[in-house]
């Protein structure tokens, strides 16, 4: 388990039907690359979230494979349709099993 | 120096030897392209591939990929260790196939993205970003 692991997401809290909202989303997370060494020489494990998901009401909206090559706290900025009220679920997969979710409720204007 | 048949030959293996030295470090590369392509040909156009020309720090480099029509894109740092970066799938809900991230590189190289379009062609859109300082440990 990385410590700290804190999800971030900035989605719109209304919209209307079948707009277009913005969303941003970063994660705390030190995606250790396994490319780097410690003091001693030793090489550092790689930890990694290696998937992250948006649903919205169960239907997909992107589903990103993430490799060691992607920044610490992962960032991701993306488009989603709202065509009726519900919930946009973000699920982020961590190497070591867990999985880290946060859900934002999206209401009709 | 005379130019015989058998001095032709040790210069053309030098020349290979030379060549193909720096093409096998992008051939883990090239690996994952045709990985993903299966080795269909791919279009200019039709992706946009938005990094910054120079990047001072490789630890976080903002990218931005956008395909309209794609199903899924894929994003390759050529100069890695392990090139693969991400890929993007875009399910039904996806208002555009946009989207932006940050991303390690580990000194001055080619990014390139490929986008899986929903007819099944490829396009390919590459980008060189010149890195200060790289950003991969070591």
């Amino acid at each position: 388990m990385a410590d700290n692991v804190r999800p971030r997401v900035k989605a719109p809290r209304k919209a209307e039907p079948g707009e277009a909202v913005t969303i941003k989303t970063l994660i705390s997370h030190p995606m250790e690359s396994g490319q780097r060494k410690d003091s001693d020489g030793n090489p550092i494990p790689r930890s990694i979230i290696h998937r992250f998901t948006c649903e919205f009401n169960g239907e997909m909206v992107v589903d990103v494979a993430m490799e060691p090559a992607i920044s610490t706290n992962p960032y991701f900025e993306f488009e989603a349709v709202i065509p009726e009220a519900g919930d946009l679920k973000f699920t982020w997969y961590d190497d070591d099993g867990d999985v880290y979710e946060e859900t934002k409720t999206v209401a009709m204007a | 120096m005379t130019l015989t048949r058998r001095s032709v030959m040790v210069m053309g293996a030098g020349a290979v030897v030379a060549f193909g030295l720096p093409m096998r470090a992008s051939a883990a590369g090239e690996d994952k392209i045709a990985e993903f392509t299966g080795g269909a040909d791919m279009a200019e156009g039709g992706i946009t591939l938005s990094a910054p020309e120079i990047a001072e720090n490789g630890n976080t480099v903002p990218i931005e990929v956008s395909a309209p029509g794609a199903e899924a894109i894929l994003v390759l740092a050529m100069g890695n260790p392990t090139p693969g970066v991400a890929e993007f799938r875009f399910g039904p809900l996806a208002a555009s196939q946009t989207a932006s991230t940050r991303i390690r590189l580990a000194g001055t190289q080619d990014v390139v993205a490929i986008a899986k379009m929903k007819d099944g062609s490829f396009a390919r859109a590459s980008s060189n970003v010149k890195v200060t300082i790289g950003g991969c440990g070591g």
